[in-house]
């Protein structure tokens, strides 16, 4: 009995100090970020609670746009490192010569300070001398100079490109890891039984991956809805607010334009759909980790 | 089929048996993988051996003409302060890693070892910390900068930026240490060794290769991502790291492309250098932390 009293006091004795760090750091804030939603906190020394103002403000046809904006962005860049991630993890472990140098070369995107990379990204979109524009012409797949940062459209897609390239090498790493997973003697097995490597992937390799690639999809919708560098170093949300994502909106009312309060209202609407895909995440990973015992 | 004849051994060495065709294919894939995840790195290393005229210049040519490392030279002129940016980012890396370890080592050793009740759920609520970005939370956290007066200090880079490393680094190091079997603490025990003992003596020096792994990716992570904190926290020139002292150059009217790129180079060299010496570690401590089993 006193060995396991001690055992309790001394367990959550080594908790506390990490604990007492991430309520200080997170926890709090997030209260506080509701609780300022409710206020008009600025610049100014005091603050008054204005009840639901700032969200009656907020609500209007621009952050709807915003808010489907996200989705989508989020959407295409998250099907894409998918896509890729699988792609490459796939390659990655055939077992050709040179695979341990192909690995460690996926890796500079993911490990090279984010800033960096989109600074080099920032060169490859310029239209009159930049690297992309500069192919397209060369292959006389565009007539003049294009500057994909300026215009809507391009900036969008420019920006998710941007977002997939710092994202693929973590994905991919992953993937490969869960397919390493995949005991060989059922690789053997197929293949004893005369199945072809089509047949192997598409039977044993797919489905065996299926809960990696569901947990690595929701952990990628989370980082890439709360992507903020790559926009803000790309395009700070332009032109004309067509790379605006809800994080970026919200940066910009809260620090560009230091209406506190109402940045905090876009900040609880987009605590509220984090909370619901981790929610949703935490659901999945459960139902996985059950479906495999049975 | 012959195949099923054949003893284990030799299925391990056909079944990776390409033909030609699925060579070629291979490697094409794989070139074509790479030189996205190259490209910007190649184009951004040939842009930082251009001379300006080169660069701005059409048609557009990959090849440097008369290449040449003098950006390489210029650019610690245009910008001043380049060897204290790399300083910044180091140290606030090194400091953010240091009060990572300090605090996830107690806290994954606990998670490891022991079950009591509420456990579980304080583990559940450290990942979803992570589901939250420094950026939802930028209001308060400015607020309790400003509160405490150290907007415009290293502290106000380093000690939110920790806070969003802690929950993988528990994660992966609880991973590692669940490996470390049980019979070492009942064995400490029975020869009257306390918790407090056991954990430093026993624990500690076994899990030291995890601690590692945890280390390195924690710095590779605050390195990799300073800038959020630091672009709204600190104006002051001297304390920004170099993601941020770069940026405002970025930002200028004329961008000297050169310049930049061969800054972006030298910034990135202690990242390289890391991820090539221990680059068994990582995909190592990568993948522990990924599968769970």
């Amino acid at each position: 009995m006193t060995q396991n009293r001690a055992a309790w006091i001394f367990a959550w004795a080594l908790l506390t100090p990490a604990i007492l760090y991430v309520l200080v750091i997170v926890a709090w804030p997030l209260i506080e970020t509701f609780r300022l939603s409710f206020t008009d906190a600025s610049l100014r020394k005091t603050t008054n609670y204005v009840g639901w103002t700032n969200y009656l403000k907020i609500f209007d046809k621009d952050f709807l746009e915003i808010i489907i904006r996200t989705f989508t962005w989020t959407f295409f860049s998250v099907l894409l490192k998918m896509v890729i991630g699988t792609f490459g993890a796939v390659l990655l472990n055939c077992a050709v010569p040179g695979r341990n140098l192909f690995r460690l070369l996926t890796m500079p995107p993911w490990i090279v300070p984010m800033a960096i990379g989109i600074f080099m990204w920032g060169w490859m979109y310029n239209g009159q001398f930049g690297m992309i524009s500069g192919l397209l012409q060369w292959f006389g797949l565009s007539d003049g100079p294009v500057a994909f940062l300026a215009y809507g459209r391009s900036a969008y897609w420019a920006t998710i490109v941007t977002d997939v390239w710092i994202g693929v090498p973590m994905v991919t790493i992953y993937f490969l890891a869960a397919i390493q997973s995949i005991p060989r003697d059922l690789y053997e097995a197929a293949w004893t039984d005369g199945a072809s490597r089509w047949t192997r992937f598409r039977r044993i390799t797919v489905p065996l991956m299926a809960p990696a690639i569901i947990t690595m999809s929701m952990l990628s919708l989370i980082a890439t809805f709360n992507s903020f560098d790559i926009i803000w170093i790309l395009t700070q949300g332009g032109p004309s607010g067509s790379t605006t994502t809800m994080i970026i909106d919200t940066y910009s009312t809260a620090i560009g334009s230091k209406r506190y309060g109402e940045g905090a209202a876009r900040a609880v609407v987009i605590c509220i759909f984090l909370s619901l895909f981790c929610i949703a995440y935490f659901r999945m990973t459960r139902k996985l980790a059950g479906g495999q015992k049975a | 089929m012959a195949r099923k004849f054949l003893r284990s051994h030799e299925t391990r060495a056909m079944i990776d048996r390409y033909s030609v065709v699925e060579l070629i294919g291979i490697y094409l894939g794989i070139a074509a993988f790479l030189f996205f995840m190259l490209a910007p790195f190649v184009e951004g290393f040939l842009v930082s051996l251009k001379p300006l005229a080169q660069l701005f210049s059409t048609p557009y040519s990959f090849w440097p003409e008369n290449g040449s490392f003098e950006a390489y030279r210029t650019m610690w002129v245009s910008v001043p302060r380049f060897g204290r940016y790399i300083f910044n980012s180091l140290f606030i890396s090194v400091v953010s890693t240091i009060i990572v370890l300090l605090l996830v080592v107690p806290a994954a050793y606990a998670f490891a070892r022991f079950k009591f009740k509420g456990m579980a759920m304080v583990l559940g609520g450290f990942l979803a910390v992570s589901m939250f970005s420094g950026a939802v939370l930028l209001i308060p956290l400015f607020r309790l900068m400003r509160t405490l007066g150290l907007l415009n200090t290293y502290y106000a880079m380093i000690v939110p930026g920790a806070a969003f490393l802690i929950p993988s680094a528990i994660w992966l190091l609880r991973t590692y240490m669940m490996r470390i079997p049980n019979e070492l603490n009942e064995a400490a025990y029975m020869d009257g060794a306390s918790q407090f003992y056991t954990f430093r003596r026993v624990i500690l020096p076994i899990a030291r290769p995890g601690i590692i792994v945890v280390a390195i990716m924690t710095f590779i992570g605050a390195y990799a991502q300073q800038f959020i904190f630091a672009l709204t926290f600190n104006s002051k020139t001297e304390f920004m790291p170099l993601p941020v002292g770069l940026f405002a150059y970025f930002g200028k009217q004329e961008v000297i492309w050169n310049e930049l790129m061969a800054a972006s180079f030298v910034g990135i060299a202690p990242a390289m250098v890391i991820i090539f010496f221990l680059q068994r570690y990582l995909v190592g401590g990568l993948t522990a932390g990924a599968v769970k089993q």
